[in-house]
């Protein structure tokens, strides 16, 4: 939809721009989350069983507390949701300044974590 | 991070802690096939929207003029007890994302290294990106059917690996396999942590 006459940096993204448009108007063109950064496993809860619509909530939004009902991670919703983590990081963001939502973030400090982590871990696997 | 008081009852179960390995490898190498083996869920696709000039990840302002990229990422997850899940991320197979690989390898705890003897160098990336960056990770010859049966050492040998790094046959398509080799990356990770330590408390 490229309008002929404009300098470029106004016109509108081309068809190749494929998913972009769609994941920048659930977020109504926010490129970043209010609050937060949210890794791709930082860990999601919902603090309420169901949210009833309110002003500057989406259903994006909704189906995320919806979601979040039980333990989701940054990339589980957005794999759900069918939607980019971008999009995802910023939807968070708007329920964590409201409450909605928990997040507890990974261990992100370099280097490797006690021995107790790789033992779980080694356990849990057996025991599939 | 503190995300402030939540609306949850007190005394509610407290949120597990995520923890990650990478599954990487060449394209077509069997990469999604490890992930669905073992995970408890069938694989999920996550996507990450790029920009070309890959500043910022999650910049979509000023994507006007841009060409855009999405990179896939495909993941599955083990619930290994009431406070530890485990994700494991297949990496985007495009050298040109390493941006992206950045992001994965914070904080994994270790990485295995799909290899197709047929085509060996396919995976010299990511030994390459795992050796300097110092993620621990063990190389895994993933047995396809047609495939010339190589020794161990004979593959260790071309892939100039260093001896301490663990070399195993897999077959990618079978959950014991699979689980083999994630234990495997596990002990070898407690082993090359210990070795850090002990370099370290020597310095």
């Amino acid at each position: 939809m490229t309008v002929q006459g404009e300098p470029a940096e106004q016109q509108w993204v081309d068809d190749h721009a494929g998913p972009v448009v769609r994941p920048y108007a659930v977020t109504r063109g926010r490129a970043r989350p209010v609050t937060g950064t949210f890794d791709l496993i930082s860990l999601v809860t919902a603090t309420r069983a169901d949210v009833t619509p309110e002003v500057g909530l989406g259903p994006e939004h909704l189906a995320i507390v919806g979601l979040c009902q039980r333990v989701q991670s940054v990339a589980e919703i957005a794999a759900h949701l069918d939607l980019p983590v971008g999009t995802i990081r910023v939807l968070l963001g708007d329920l964590v300044a409201r409450n909605l939502v928990q997040v507890r973030e990974p261990r992100t400090t370099a280097g490797l974590p006690d021995n107790s982590v790789f033992e779980a871990v080694i356990n849990g696997l057996r025991a599939l | 991070m503190d995300y402030g008081p939540s609306e949850r009852p007190a005394g509610a179960t407290p949120l597990p802690t995520a923890i990650k390995i990478l599954i990487a490898g060449g394209f077509g190498v069997g990469k999604t096939t490890m992930v669905g083996a073992v995970s408890e869920t069938r694989p999920l696709r996550t996507e990450e929207v790029l920009t070309e000039s890959g500043v910022g990840i999650d910049d979509l302002s000023g994507v006007e003029g841009k060409t855009t990229t999405t990179v896939a990422m495909d993941f599955g997850r083990i619930t290994i007890s009431d406070d530890l899940v485990l994700y494991l991320f297949g990496t985007p197979g495009q050298d040109r994302f390493w941006f992206v690989w950045d992001e994965l390898a914070l904080g994994a705890l270790g990485a295995v290294v799909l290899a197709d003897t047929r085509r060996l160098a396919d995976c010299f990336p990511s030994i390459d990106y795992f050796e300097g960056r110092g993620t621990p990770f063990v190389v895994a010859v993933n047995c396809f059917e047609g495939a010339r049966r190589y020794r161990l050492d004979e593959v260790q040998a071309a892939l100039n690996l260093d001896p301490g790094v663990p070399v195993l046959l897999c077959d990618a398509r079978q959950r014991e396999s699979s689980k083999e080799v994630l234990i495997t990356l596990m002990e070898h990770a407690m082993k090359t942590r210990d070795a850090r330590r002990r370099a370290a408390a020597a310095d």
